[in-house]
């Protein structure tokens, strides 16, 4: 029989009728709107050409503000979890006693949702009662506690800790997959050679886990540009719009009916996005022809 | 003598990481769970200390106050169908574009792995949602969440499809088999346990998903547990005690799920960004 007769292309309609529905129309629409002053109070939609683009990049808005705090919640969690992850799947890839309760404690933030990551840390990192300052009260390092979520110096840098909390364990655990991968003769053949545990590490385990790291150093990024349930939970994008990411800005505008705006701003973040994944599937295909 | 000695050092080096880096997860969940059981004025501080009596009516409070149990219900519901349609949908396309292997069935695959990447625009969602009347309703939610979960679903069964034989089908055909007879008899039940795998992660994403419903369930009593704890917190943050034994029941589904479908989910989370 036909490949086309034993494998139908209806059985594929299901899934490419919903996801594009509702999420590729959308974006492409969300496009069309960015060019209109759509809104909650007026019925009527008119062409407005690049002004929402115009309005959303232009310095005496906050939106430019709001997509550096982006990326630097990006940058700053993805380096955060990638290193201390690689650190700790070092240590614990091999010789720990009680290994599977330790992976499987790490890696339980994972399964919970962000949402309710964030509004656990909220009463941990209350000033006054909070159990963090408590810690350092009790240690007597009163010169360490802070007012954690509510100082615009800070608030970010919180949000940001809490975020790496929360995501460490499970790039660690995809990282112990990984090295545990390695062949073992690898690291006994250069035993005898002489290398020493540095030159194993950058001769062998860094090589033979570039494939993983990008992996996670992508799902990290992903997430990052993402990010919305953390920073809602925690401080709303405040004090002050200090801790604002993209999409806590979208719905902020999405509430306040500032459709276009809020359009305009997903938009980029689209077609961006877009380019990036179209780049990504190119060099992650390409490296399984090269292997 | 001296190579065993370092070795000693590293082992114990070792453990102690892992069990200070252990503590430092455990930490917040045992907070929850001790405040949970105190009365009002001892969870004022939130400390890690026992409760001095145990107190349970924190847990009949909140799921009154809370709405615990419609929530737990609209999130089963929502969570269960979107699963069902992810799971059958997502498996039927994932088997069509890898048995069929063109050049168009690869952009199409490539089509809705893409998905994984692009961000919803959710604002202009809400434009689908309301010519399609979808809005605000329990379907339209479910739909979401299908189309949300569906991208990363095709492309882990994408590969586990791959490896199922092609010799059966066509000893199926062969035998007489329909399209519909050889994918749900016999390629199905070979590609089981992967299908669990994509069906658990399936649910506990949706399970803990949070913005579809911000933005589309205006009428409380259709929204899921996530929203609800959100919302309570929102009423009742200077009562540790109730927020924690919230937040405790919400969690529990999913703690159970975890210890339970451990293997699935580590597996199945961790599938594809290693190969081998």
């Amino acid at each position: 029989m036909k490949k086309s007769k034993m494998y139908p292309w209806y059985f594929a309609a299901g899934a490419l009728l919903i996801y594009t529905a509702l999420s590729v129309v959308p974006g492409l629409i969300g496009i069309g709107y960015s060019f209109t002053d759509w809104s909650a109070y007026s019925t009527d939609l008119h062409f407005v050409g690049w002004e929402n683009f115009k309005e959303v990049f232009s310095a005496d808005q906050d939106y430019l503000k709001y997509i550096t705090n982006t990326l630097l919640f990006t940058v700053v969690t993805t380096a955060a979890k990638t290193g201390l992850g690689l650190l700790f799947a070092l240590a614990l890839s091999r010789n720990i006693k009680l290994k599977n309760f330790h992976r499987g404690v790490m890696y339980m933030p994972s399964v919970l949702s962000i949402l309710i990551i964030g509004l656990v840390f909220t009463p941990i990192l209350n000033p006054k009662t909070g159990l963090l300052n408590a810690g350092f009260r009790a240690v007597g390092l009163d010169s360490l506690t802070q007012q954690w979520l509510t100082n615009p110096d800070i608030a970010f840098w919180s949000v940001m800790g809490v975020d790496i909390w929360r995501g460490t364990g499970y790039i660690m655990t995809i990282l112990i997959v990984g090295i545990l991968a390695i062949p073992q003769v690898y690291y006994e053949a250069a035993g005898i050679d002489g290398a020493n545990g540095f030159q194993k590490f950058t001769y062998i385990t860094i090589p033979m886990l570039k494939q993983t790291l990008a992996v996670t150093i992508v799902l990290n990024v992903l997430y990052g540009l993402k990010v919305f349930d953390m920073v809602y939970a925690l401080t709303n994008g405040g004090p002050g719009h200090t801790t604002e990411v993209m999409y806590t800005a979208v719905f902020k505008l999405f509430s306040q009916g500032l459709y276009a705006e809020g359009t305009t701003i997903s938009s980029v973040m689209f077609i961006f996005m877009v380019i990036v994944g179209c780049f990504m599937i190119k060099v992650l295909t390409k490296d399984e022809v090269v292997e | 003598m001296n190579a065993k000695r370092k070795k000693l050092i590293l082992s114990v080096l070792k453990n102690v990481l892992a069990w200070a880096f252990s503590l430092l997860m455990l930490i917040p969940l045992a907070l929850i769970i001790v405040n949970a059981f105190k009365p009002d004025s001892e969870a004022l501080t939130m400390t890690l200390s026992l409760p001095k009596e145990w107190d349970f009516s924190n847990f009949a409070v909140v799921i009154e106050k809370g709405k615990l149990v419609r929530s737990f219900f609209n999130s089963l519901l929502y969570a269960g169908c979107a699963t069902i349609l992810t799971v059958l949908f997502g498996s039927m396309a994932a088997y069509v574009f890898a048995r069929r292997r063109g050049k168009k069935e690869n952009t199409m695959y490539i089509y809705m792995a893409l998905g994984i990447v692009i961000p919803i625009n959710y604002v202009a969602l809400m434009k689908v949602m309301q010519v399609t009347q979808l809005n605000d309703t329990a379907v339209g939610i479910i739909l979401l969440y299908t189309a949300l979960q569906l991208p990363f679903t095709v492309f882990l069964l994408y590969g586990f499809v791959s490896k199922v034989p092609v010799d059966l089908d066509e000893a199926a055909v062969l035998d007489g088999c329909g399209p519909w007879r050889l994918f749900f008899n016999i390629v199905m039940p070979m590609m089981k346990s992967s299908m669990i795998t994509a069906a658990v992660l399936c649910f506990l994403n949706t399970w803990n998903e949070f913005v579809m419903p911000l933005y589309f369930l205006n009428s409380s009593e259709k929204w899921p547990m996530t929203l609800a704890v959100y919302n309570f917190f929102g009423q009742y943050s200077t009562s540790w005690n109730l927020v924690c034994a919230d937040i405790l029941l919400t969690c529990l589904p999913v703690i159970i799920m975890y210890l339970v479908c451990q293997k699935y989910i580590v597996g199945g989370q961790t599938a594809g960004a290693v190969k081998g």
